[in-house]
């Protein structure tokens, strides 16, 4: 690791494609290097548009987030026929919503209760339900997740502050293949009186994902 | 194939680390390496072939490249592979000439694409299923040297079908080539102590969604 971190910090320091410098002045490294010129070179040949790249970037970086998520996730709490139908064909009943899309063409919910929790990893490459969960964070494409969630799912909930009962069972979910999966989490106990908008807001990405339970704040 | 990408059950990599308030990229060039992997394969490749891209990265560097980079490997090597970019121009950054094939994802066509439903399911095909829910299957041994979707923690265990979810594109055939052959997938259900022994949870399952091609009665 050390060996390779010098390595970058000298291919950083031989400035071997002219003067560019980072936006705050410092050398380009050279990911950033490669990156600006496989750019630079697919634009040239005619094989990509810059714009497209923009708007695609735009699309994931402000449009499509876990937000998409929880509003399902608060549909199913408040509309048991709702509900049914997510679990019965999850693809329709959040393209209802409007979430359709790449990494999202086949979705299946999976419904935590008292007695079952569910948790989703992808310990092949890191596929993640893109249109309701946006891209994945780091630590669901890291070797720590991908190699512990199937040995030691609950080691790994420990870490997230999870701790379930022995008697709870835990089903983990590894998306081999072009399902992706959404976990709905269990609806927290005090929540009786708030509208579907304030629920959504309570819904986690990590809780639908299964490495967390959805919280009430001051609970 | 028993690459380092296929790391379900693996020790020794430490805790997991995540970050609060995490934003969508960390730097600028992820953006980029995103953007320019989703545009360049456009009709040109398929998620199977930049799965099996990234798979065949040097295991060393894939354990120390953060995901974009994997990403960026992956894209640089399959234009190169499949004759869209030379080697040279890749080196060099400097285009020699102007692509042939024309097609090209233009800004205004994103929207569009990025909705285009069921990519990966052929349910006209193949609609006999030789498994049934309930069934007792054993996975096979199988160490292709090509891609596969049968991780290496779940070959030749027990388990039960789950679900079955119809019939999609199989992914081994799919990596090399581009051919679509309709397989049916399905959920299957392995016990904690089957994969892992007696150490594992008694109420631990993972389930795992597994091809025709993958599976036996069992």
């Amino acid at each position: 690791m050390s060996q390779d971190r010098e390595h970058h910090h000298d291919q950083a320091h031989h400035h071997h494609h002219g003067e560019e410098l980072a936006p705050h002045g410092s050398p380009l490294t050279d990911v950033q290097l490669r990156v600006r010129a496989l750019e630079s070179l697919l634009v040239d040949k005619g094989l990509v548009d810059p714009a497209a790249l923009d708007v695609l970037i735009d699309t994931y970086e402000t449009k499509i987030g876990p937000r998409n998520g929880a509003n399902v996730v608060a549909r199913a709490w408040v509309d048991p026929e709702y509900k049914k139908c997510l679990l019965a064909d999850a693809s329709a009943a959040i393209a209802e919503l409007g979430y359709i899309g790449r990494q999202g063409e086949d979705m299946v919910a999976l419904e935590n209760t008292q007695k079952v929790h569910n948790m989703v990893v992808c310990t092949l490459c890191s596929c993640y339900p893109w249109p309701v969960l946006g891209l994945p964070p780091v630590w669901y494409k890291s070797a720590p997740y991908r190699t512990r969630a199937v040995i030691d799912p609950r080691g790994v909930l420990r870490e997230f502050g999870l701790e379930l009962p022995d008697d709870v069972e835990v089903r983990v979910f590894d998306s081999t293949a072009e399902l992706r999966y959404l976990v709905i989490p269990e609806r927290p106990a005090g929540t009786e009186g708030m509208t579907e908008q304030q629920l959504a807001e309570l819904v986690t990405r990590d809780s639908m994902i299964g490495v967390a339970k959805v919280k009430v704040p001051g609970r | 194939m028993n690459g380092v990408h296929d790391m379900g059950g693996m020790h020794g990599m430490g805790p997991v680390e995540a970050e609060s308030n995490e934003p969508v990229f960390h730097h600028d060039w992820e953006r980029r390496a995103f953007a320019l992997t989703l545009a360049a394969g456009f009709g040109r490749w398929n998620i199977d072939m930049s799965r099996a891209s990234r798979e065949r990265m040097p295991p060393a560097d894939y354990l120390r490249a953060s995901y974009y980079e994997k990403w960026l490997w992956g894209t640089e090597h399959l234009l190169v592979e499949l004759g869209h970019i030379t080697p040279e121009e890749l080196a060099s950054g400097k285009a020699s000439g102007r692509a042939r094939d024309a097609q090209i994802l233009r800004a205004a066509d994103v929207p569009a694409g990025l909705k285009n439903r069921r990519a990966a399911r052929m349910d006209d095909h193949l609609a006999a299923a030789r498994f049934a829910v309930g069934d007792r299957v054993r996975t096979k041994n199988l160490n292709p040297i090509g891609h596969m979707r049968l991780p290496r923690y779940a070959r030749d265990k027990r388990g039960i079908v789950d679900r079955d979810h119809g019939v999609f594109i199989f992914p081994d055939a799919h990596s090399a080539g581009g051919k679509k052959i309709p397989q049916r997938c399905y959920s299957v259900r392995f016990e904690g102590g089957e994969l892992w022994g007696p150490d594992a949870g008694p109420r631990d399952a993972v389930y795992i969604d597994l091809f025709d091609d993958y599976l036996e009665h069992g």
